[in-house]
């Protein structure tokens, strides 16, 4: 396997008493998908914010291409190509379409203050934002405020913003919750294709979709890892299926 | 305000402005240079509190610093050189608003609001007990400034320096809001945690934008220091940051034409009442309330006013 784009080493996470993450270590190699599922309460977004710099870790260190990431700061590791997509949809409510995807794309084709040249001006940004967009199937509404919105359609202006920083790493927590049925199988389609060119850590409820377009899958319980491995692996392990999947069923 | 309104709006004020001189007195070219001085003034804020989203109560610290940029360059009796006290003014309003920015924007919401007080008393008390600054009395500037054939103590010159000067804040606001520095601005204050989660270093942001802030500050202090001639401790306190805050509210937030109406409004407001009572605070207190409840967008957006009426009908 080649070298992991990002990887986590015994990271965790207390909550006062409380150990939301305990002792987890995982690789996300380029070009695949490696899916986070497990119970409510299970520590899944709080790994995901331990990755992407949204909190420290307590113990532990995460890696950037080899190289060990100091300090966790959101907007650096944000820089380095690592994009987030929020479980609860956190975009600018005010701003259009257009001009949230427009942003994202500022943050990564500018990374230093421009005072002068009018924004709309840098035609490779606005294409950019577009593409993103286009992907996400968004496009549609791209003049639209944000606010206005459907539930489904936020949840895919949040993966457009993800995709118009142009990252190498997409965290995607819970990308299909809240669309209907037809948008969320149009997405999940979107994710293993985006697959093929990025590394992806998927949390997602949605067991079908996990097991069909994750390369491995970690299996999270009470904020450690219970099991990781190959999606069929994982399928007859009697450990999960007791604790997780035994449930569902 | 309509997008087709705004430029011819904004045309006919710039003519209105340089035709004054032509029809107006000594007391109307005055107060309308009074009424530039706060505009810029308030512009620098409105940059801060419209646009950032960050509520400064101690913007007044740096209108002090460049007007008493401008005693601190005079000669005992002369006239200071226009050209070199000028950009000194406003590079020291500038720099302290780069040391006072990197210890403030370490906080937000109310608590920028308290510190950023804070900041401005401290200089306003310095100044006060500080007797190379006048001391609590202040002190006299006898003469404008002047370099060479341009003497701010001479005919018009004064006046339309000044509108030199607003028309180009307003220009550097206009285009700077424009880029890709002004929309990362609105996106902080929309959400700053996003904004850094998207990978914009967003301390850098506010830092500048309150740099920026702060010189324009310093600029309408210096011509505030030219027009009286006078400096004192208030030009720090907070009264006057209070006073161009509440300019940028009535004229509504995040509209540099509002600073500027909002501006307009509380000068002459000021002025005529003044005129009418001494007790001229009340009914400008009632004036304030009134306009905010019955216009929220500010002074910009007088269709406000219609929507509301309707509405009121209609319950």
């Amino acid at each position: 396997m080649s070298e992991p784009i990002l990887r986590a080493e015994r990271l965790g996470r207390n909550f006062g008493g409380l150990a939301a993450v305990r002792d987890v270590s995982l690789d996300l190699p380029p070009n695949q998908i490696h899916a986070v599922i497990g119970p409510n309460g299970a520590g899944k977004t709080t790994l995901i914010n331990l990755l992407s710099g949204d909190l420290s870790p307590t113990t532990g260190r995460v890696f950037f291409r080899g190289v060990e990431i100091e300090g966790h700061a959101l907007d650096r590791i944000a820089r380095l190509g690592v994009a987030r997509a929020y479980q609860r949809t956190n975009i600018f409510a005010g701003f259009s379409v257009f001009e949230n995807c427009r942003l994202a794309a500022q943050a990564r084709r500018l990374p230093g203050m421009r005072l002068f040249r009018p924004a709309l001006a840098y035609r490779d940004i606005n294409d950019a934002a577009d593409r993103a967009m286009a992907l996400a199937g968004i496009e549609p509404r791209a003049a639209s405020r944000a606010a206005d919105l459907s539930h489904g359609e936020q949840r895919q202006l949040e993966l457009a913003m993800a995709l118009a920083t142009e990252p190498q790493v997409l965290l995607l927590d819970e990308p299909l919750a809240g669309m209907g049925p037809e948008e969320a199988s149009r997405i999940a389609a979107l994710i293993a294709r985006l697959g093929a060119d990025h590394a992806i850590l998927l949390v997602e409820h949605d067991m079908d979709a996990v097991f069909n377009i994750a390369a491995t899958v970690t299996v999270m319980v009470d904020g450690a890892v219970l099991a990781s491995g190959a999606p069929e692996a994982i399928r007859a392990d009697r450990a999960v299926q007791a604790a997780y999947l035994g449930e569902a069923a | 305000m309509s997008a087709r309104l705004r430029p011819a709006l904004l045309g006919l004020g710039l003519i209105v402005l340089l035709a004054l001189p032509l029809v107006a007195g000594k007391f109307g070219l005055d107060l309308a240079s009074r009424i530039m001085i706060m505009a810029i003034f308030a512009m620098s804020l409105d940059l801060l509190v419209g646009y950032a989203g960050m509520v400064s109560l101690g913007h007044a610290a740096f209108f002090g610093i460049g007007a008493y940029g401008l005693y601190l360059l005079s000669p005992a009796y002369g006239a200071a050189n226009l050209f070199l006290s000028l950009p000194a003014s406003v590079a020291a309003s500038a720099i302290a608003a780069f040391v006072v920015g990197l210890l403030v924007l370490r906080s937000s919401g109310v608590y920028f609001i308290m510190v950023t007080l804070a900041f401005g008393e401290m200089f306003y008390y310095y100044a006060t007990g500080a007797r190379w600054l006048g001391g609590s009395d202040g002190a006299y500037i006898y003469q404008r400034p002047a370099a060479g054939p341009v003497d701010l103590g001479q005919g018009h010159t004064f006046y339309y320096l000044l509108l030199i000067a607003l028309a180009a804040s307003y220009a550097l606001l206009h285009v700077i809001l424009r880029a890709p520095f002004g929309h990362a601005l609105r996106g902080i204050r929309g959400n700053e945690h996003r904004m850094r989660s998207l990978g914009f270093a967003t301390p850098r942001y506010r830092l500048l934008a309150f740099v920026i802030a702060g010189a324009l500050a310093g600029l309408a202090g210096y011509f505030d220091a030219a027009q009286f001639g006078v400096v004192n401790p208030e030009l720090f306190g907070w009264r006057l940051s209070g006073g161009v805050l509440m300019m940028v509210i009535l004229g509504g937030m995040g509209t540099l034409d509002g600073a500027i109406m909002g501006a307009a409004a509380l000068v002459l407001l000021e002025n005529f009442l003044g005129d009418l009572t001494t007790h001229w605070l009340l009914p400008m207190g009632l004036f304030i309330v009134a306009a905010v409840l019955l216009l929220p967008q500010g002074l910009t957006d007088p269709a406000a006013l219609w929507r509301a009426v309707r509405e009121r009908r209609h319950v």
